[in-house]
């Protein structure tokens, strides 16, 4: 065979058919493929042929480095992951596992059973949301002291200003890193488990102001009202911050981060 | 700035309904499906950018992009700026790792009242460390949570 499979996520085998329900038939993913199920003990690989003329090493490498060619292949793994989370419960894998044929991704889903076990069982029947939180660096500071010139010489005055300055900047810093970690506290409340991502990259992601908060929250489909009630709870207590909130999310963010330091 | 704003998938809906086709913003995309998701060892390997070094690279097109259209200029398309700027890390690595040797070198083989600080600076990890993470000049503030991140810094 002359090519490679992409894997996109894993899903509980679906009884019955090939899973056509899970899957509309004009899901196509990072190559423009048609996207399949590769099943095995209960669980199913949603999976696409690619060439190896694209997908073997060098030449992944090399789209990889190409941010055209990732942004559409990153949104592609997106959407076929995201049409899954739509139909069934999802684990979805990370961006580039790529295996040499079908018997090589059941081998996967037989050996890592148990991992995929475990992240179903974080993850059924729950949403991930993103929610970001902005603050505007420039918002004067409740109840400043102003600053004493002191008599002294221009030098002195201009070195008294430059720490004053610093030290409303680092106030700054203060107020917002508080604020992260109430609204933090707050939202984990109506959520099973939180991760904290980094702020984003400004002319990226096109705000203003600061990030303080770039978090993800684990959230039972069940208890996404009490979510978004505890937001909107969170916006009236801090008015000096914005809130934005995106997802549902397939659960990304829950799935096996414990693997992480494995990596080679 | 304080107006809600619902974006993403759903964002204009309320969360309890499902119902999606915005399209996500990219960067919460790649955020997740780069840096996140179940890592399993594939049959081909490939290192995927870490997710602070491709925004970095990212950046710099972000920035270029519209003037540069304007001006027709597409060089941004085959922009090797990051893997060129790993070469000179690693070289520059390299060359620090040859002058601590040199210097050591010579400490060992005489009085060498000279090298010692010079050693110093050369194993200073923090030029290797600056380089791994360049923050761009002018936008010091965009960071304002410190270490405070989870899951930042963690790849080698």
């Amino acid at each position: 065979m002359n090519g490679a499979v992409w894997v996109y996520a894993v899903v509980p085998e679906p009884a019955g058919d090939n899973g056509t329900d899970l899957l509309s038939g004009d899901t196509t993913g990072v190559a423009g493929e048609s996207v399949r199920l590769v099943a095995e003990g209960g669980l199913a690989a949603a999976t696409g042929s690619v060439p190896l003329s694209d997908f073997a090493e060098e030449p992944l490498k090399e789209h990889l480095e190409d941010l055209r060619w990732l942004e559409a292949a990153a949104r592609a793994h997106h959407q076929v992951i995201e049409e899954l989370h739509r139909a069934t419960d999802v684990v979805p894998l990370q961006f580039a596992t790529v295996y040499h044929d079908d018997d090589a991704v059941r081998a996967v889903l037989a050996g890592r059973a148990g991992d995929f076990a475990a992240a179903f069982a974080r993850t059924r029947g729950r949403d991930e949301w993103g929610v970001k939180a902005y603050v505007d660096p420039g918002a004067p500071a409740p109840a400043a002291e102003p600053e004493e010139s002191g008599g002294g010489t221009p030098g002195t005055a201009y070195l008294l200003r430059r720490k004053a300055e610093q030290r409303s900047r680092e106030d700054a810093y203060g107020r917002a890193e508080k604020r992260a970690e109430q609204l933090r506290a707050a939202l984990a409340d109506t959520a099973e488990q939180e991760v904290a991502h980094r702020p984003q990259d400004q002319r990226l992601a096109g705000y203003e102001g600061w990030m303080i908060l770039n978090d993800s929250f684990l959230v039972p489909r069940a208890g996404a009202e009490d979510f978004s009630t505890c937001v909107t709870a969170c916006r009236e207590q801090f008015p000096d911050v914005r809130l934005e909130v995106s997802g549902p999310w397939p659960p990304y963010s829950f799935v096996g981060r414990e693997n992480r330091e494995e990596r080679p | 700035m304080n107006q809600p704003a619902w974006t993403g998938p759903n964002s204009t809906r309320a969360p309890a309904q499902p119902g999606r086709g915005e399209p996500s913003s990219l960067a919460d995309i790649l955020e997740r499906v780069l840096d996140k998701g179940i890592v399993i060892a594939g049959d081909i390997r490939v290192d995927l950018l870490d997710i602070e070094l491709l925004t970095i690279k990212i950046r710099l097109i972000v920035a270029s992009v519209d003037r540069a259209r304007e001006m027709g200029i597409d060089w941004w398309e085959h922009d090797p700026a990051l893997s060129s700027q790993e070469r000179d890390v690693v070289e520059e690595n390299r060359r620090l790792r040859r002058r601590v040797g040199d210097l050591e070198a010579e400490r060992s083989a005489g009085p060498a009242q000279v090298t010692a600080s010079g050693a110093e600076e050369a194993t200073e990890p923090a030029a290797e460390e600056e380089h791994r993470r360049p923050e761009p000049a002018g936008e010091p503030d965009s960071r304002p949570d410190g270490g405070r991140s989870a899951d930042r810094g963690r790849r080698p």
